[in-house]
């Protein structure tokens, strides 16, 4: 793909001077990895790394029908979040399957912040302006934000001595406003990584002098730029979903294993896909997202075919060589009679045969 | 920058002729573009490759590549070590990152694959 086409985050010159590895990701001009995936991904397991995610976009629901707007639109109960509170959530269709998966965050009573895919940006825009406003508008602003995650266990560490702010006080999922190293930023304890960690958001012409300070401040640290190699073989030991590949506009919340984030509550009332939704959670579905393990020798990728007992009955949606855990991994949709933790079945790699088997997720998690 | 004593193919495999053997492994380029190498599929001793045949996979944490036989000819040896340890891909591609020997059916068919100067001009142009 021609590199003039894509898109550039404020970091673009960054990290080509730290000798990057560039790719396209989801029309962007992306770091792929910088000293090497494995030791990127070793980093943010025992000290730190730090990623660009500033090609990820930024919704603004305001007005006093934001609440109620979000309510129909997303699946998780954003009235259970209080002023400075963020709740992992998607935007379901009428068939229950996401047109993305987000990050709904509460700024105020009538303010909220959606952080959504970068490759879902206009679809998720034209998707929520559909739904009717009422009493509430929404802003794309996307363009004015970078966002940098800070992520590993020496995070808190690092970032402290650059900030006033006390971030032993900020929990998981928790956001402030905060100044770091003279920026302006709201600081979110989120990530995706299954590390503890920050996401940084800050205006897109200071996000170069933010990363640099971090850099710099975890240098003796530990710290590390990582890219999204990385970031996609941390997620998937961590078993986070990666839109695109475990989730589409085919796969309904409840089946990926998202019923979590598919509220009920009383307090929810309706919302786009709540009918499918709510029959799935008390009947099950015919098909679930199930974590492997390879048992033969091979690395499973994204759409290769499941066979259970000969028959072919489902696909790879990620698979990857798990740095941490020194494993080949992955996530498939399988027939829920075959996703019990112990199945064995195969996984047709380039027309051979491999043997995987169903294990408990998350595959890594860290000591609290 | 590279070996003057190899010759180089397009698909970035590299051989050594020594007499009627000849030993391959993939260039300092392929593993840089591959990344941290962690899987290697080698064929069995014994069997009778084409030029251009795929004899094997290696794959990195991103990327699965195919490996081409620059030369026809036998396996007759594998680096067994090397399938256990396929890192070696990446920090010795020249020394512990030889994948297999094999018996040259041609002597002469290596001398018309690309020396280390046409494969530097090469992997220049790719870079572009």
């Amino acid at each position: 793909m021609d590199a003039g086409a894509l898109r550039k985050t404020p970091l673009n010159g960054v990290h080509r001077e730290l000798g990057a590895k560039m790719v396209p990701f989801g029309g962007w001009d992306m770091p792929v990895e910088y000293s090497g995936l494995i030791s990127e991904h070793m980093a943010v397991r025992t000290s730190a790394g730090l990623f660009d995610v500033s090609h990820m976009g930024e919704f603004e629901v305001t007005g006093p029908g934001a609440l109620v707007f979000l309510q129909r639109v997303t699946s998780n109960n954003v009235a259970k979040l209080a002023d400075g509170h963020a709740q992992y959530s998607a935007l379901p269709m009428p068939n229950g399957a996401p047109v993305d998966d987000v990050i709904v965050s509460r700024k105020a009573a009538d303010r909220y912040l959606l952080v959504v895919n970068a490759g879902n940006i206009d679809k998720d825009y034209s998707w929520l302006r559909a739904q009717g406003l009422n009493e509430c508008e929404l802003r794309n602003r996307s363009d004015e934000f970078g966002l940098v995650a800070l992520q590993g266990p020496r995070s808190s560490e690092i970032l402290q001595p650059l900030t006033p702010f006390d971030l032993a006080g900020l929990g998981y999922y928790r956001h402030a406003e905060a100044t770091v190293a003279g920026c302006a930023t709201t600081v979110s304890r989120t990530g995706y990584t299954g590390e503890d960690g920050f996401e940084i958001l800050v205006a897109s012409k200071e996000t170069e002098a933010l990363w640099r300070a971090l850099l710099q401040a975890g240098g003796d640290k530990g710290l590390v730029p990582a890219g999204l190699g990385a970031r996609d073989t941390l997620r998937l030991e961590a078993r986070m979903c990666l839109y695109g590949n475990d989730l589409d506009e085919t796969t309904s919340l409840v089946e990926a294993g998202l019923g979590w984030i598919v509220s009920l509550d009383e307090a929810k009332g309706d919302f786009v896909g709540r009918d499918v939704l709510e029959r799935q959670k008390a009947n099950g579905t015919p098909r679930k997202l199930v974590g492997f393990e390879m048992v033969g020798r091979g690395i499973a990728r994204h759409g290769y075919p499941a066979y259970v007992k000969g028959h072919e009955a489902g696909a790879v949606t990620s698979g990857t060589y798990a740095p941490f855990l020194q494993k080949n991994i992955g996530l498939s949709y399988l027939p829920a009679e075959h996703s019990v933790v112990g199945t064995e079945f195969d996984v047709d790699i380039r027309g051979r045969r491999v043997a995987a088997k169903v294990v408990p997720t998350p595959f890594y998690k860290r000591a609290k | 920058m590279y070996p003057e004593n190899l010759r180089y193919t397009k698909e970035h495999e590299w051989i050594r002729v020594e007499g009627d053997r000849g030993t391959i492994g993939v260039t300092d380029y392929a593993q840089q573009q591959l990344g941290d190498v962690v899987f290697l599929e080698l064929p069995e001793a014994g069997r009778t490759l084409k030029a251009g045949e795929n004899f094997g996979t290696v794959e990195s944490v991103k990327a699965v590549s195919e490996l081409f036989c620059p030369v026809a000819g036998d396996v007759v040896e594998t680096n067994a070590a090397l399938v256990k340890a396929p890192e070696s891909i990446n920090s010795d591609p020249y020394g512990q990152g030889w994948m297999m020997v094999v018996t040259l059916k041609d002597p002469a068919e290596a001398a018309g694959l690309m020396d280390a100067k046409a494969y530097a001009a090469l992997v220049e142009a790719e870079g572009k």
